[in-house]
């Protein structure tokens, strides 16, 4: 069983950049999960503007009945979000190497051009060794 | 007539379950504010206790959070990534049908749903550090139900104007940590 189903990266005017599934139910379109992802940015950016005391940066974690959803974001923009089983713990350190993870192979990369649909080898080689330790990790627990 | 479980006579004992200011030690009133809402998205009561901030008019307000329930939870029936069959992004759900959510953080509040089979949303708004709602929202909506709903002058779908319901609302509301 996974702990991770899915990973979105959603850049700074909300359009995905990034989407890997990791075993959810069922098989998500490429449209549906360009809309999640701009429907996350824009309830991201509702959130700041209900909070009750100033300096809200939005939504970091969303607990479901059958899922949580932990955000990240950079602040360049850039969302990272992880969707995982309920009560999935190191999930913001998680997040956190992901950018690192980001910022190596994606940002340092020549040929990226930014904002743009992320499609670099090492990254996703790195990703999946990165995901891969945390299941890992997991498991020995 | 129980919903949730458990018994009412416990739920709807006068004492608070929970003494205050033990977890988080943050000693009670960390609530922010209240919503009910109904099922066709009217406010029946707004409450607030601690806000500093108000970034539009009550209004607005209301119209937004409503707004941002009803997105959040097709979001959350379509991402969810047990069920095969999820259906269309943006269709109106009915009240239990999909997978839905019951709580948000920020890192300035958190944000905490229940929605009754009928459709009414309480929602609460606390300090981030604040533990598992779920209880205090039941318990919020038994007193609902008592001095609201068993209220023969109250009018379904309007504005909950019920002295009883409010005072017991404060008072419950101070004790949550």
């Amino acid at each position: 069983m996974a702990a991770i189903y899915s990973l979105f990266i959603v850049n700074k005017s909300g359009g995905l950049i990034f989407y890997k599934d990791y075993g959810s139910a069922g098989r998500m379109e490429t449209n549906d999960s360009l809309r999640l992802a701009s429907l996350w940015h824009s309830m991201h950016a509702i959130s700041q503007q209900l909070s009750p005391t100033v300096g809200c940066n939005g939504i970091d974690l969303l607990q479901a009945d059958t899922f949580d959803l932990h955000c990240f974001q950079s602040l360049t923009g850039t969302k990272f979000f992880v969707v995982c089983e309920p009560g999935a713990q190191h999930m913001e350190g998680l997040l956190k190497v992901i950018y690192e993870l980001y910022t190596d192979y994606v940002l340092k990369n020549p040929f990226y051009e930014m904002e743009m649909p992320i499609r670099c080898e090492l990254f996703d080689l790195n990703l999946s060794q990165a995901i891969q330790k945390d299941r890992v990790s997991l498991f020995g627990r | 007539m129980q919903f949730f479980g458990g018994s009412a006579a416990a739920e709807i004992a006068p004492s608070p379950a929970a003494p205050p200011g033990t977890a988080t030690g943050l000693a009670g009133n960390n609530a922010n504010m209240l919503y009910i809402f109904n099922r066709s998205g009217v406010c029946l009561l707004y409450r607030e206790w601690h806000r500093p901030l108000h970034t539009l008019d009550a209004q607005q307000d209301q119209k937004l959070m409503f707004g941002l329930l009803f997105s959040l939870r097709s979001f959350t029936t379509k991402i969810d990534p047990t069920s095969v069959d999820k259906g269309n992004l943006g269709v109106p759900l009915l009240p239990g049908q999909g997978c839905s959510f019951y709580s948000f953080h920020t890192n300035t509040y958190k944000l905490s749903l229940l929605e009754s089979p009928s459709g009414v949303k309480v929602i609460l708004i606390t300090h981030p550090k604040t533990g598992d709602m779920r209880e205090p929202l039941r318990y919020i909506y038994n007193i609902y139900v008592e001095y609201v709903v068993k209220n023969p002058l109250y009018v379904n779908g309007t504005p909950i104007k019920c002295e009883l319901f409010n005072t017991n609302l404060d008072q419950y509301v101070k004790t949550l940590i």
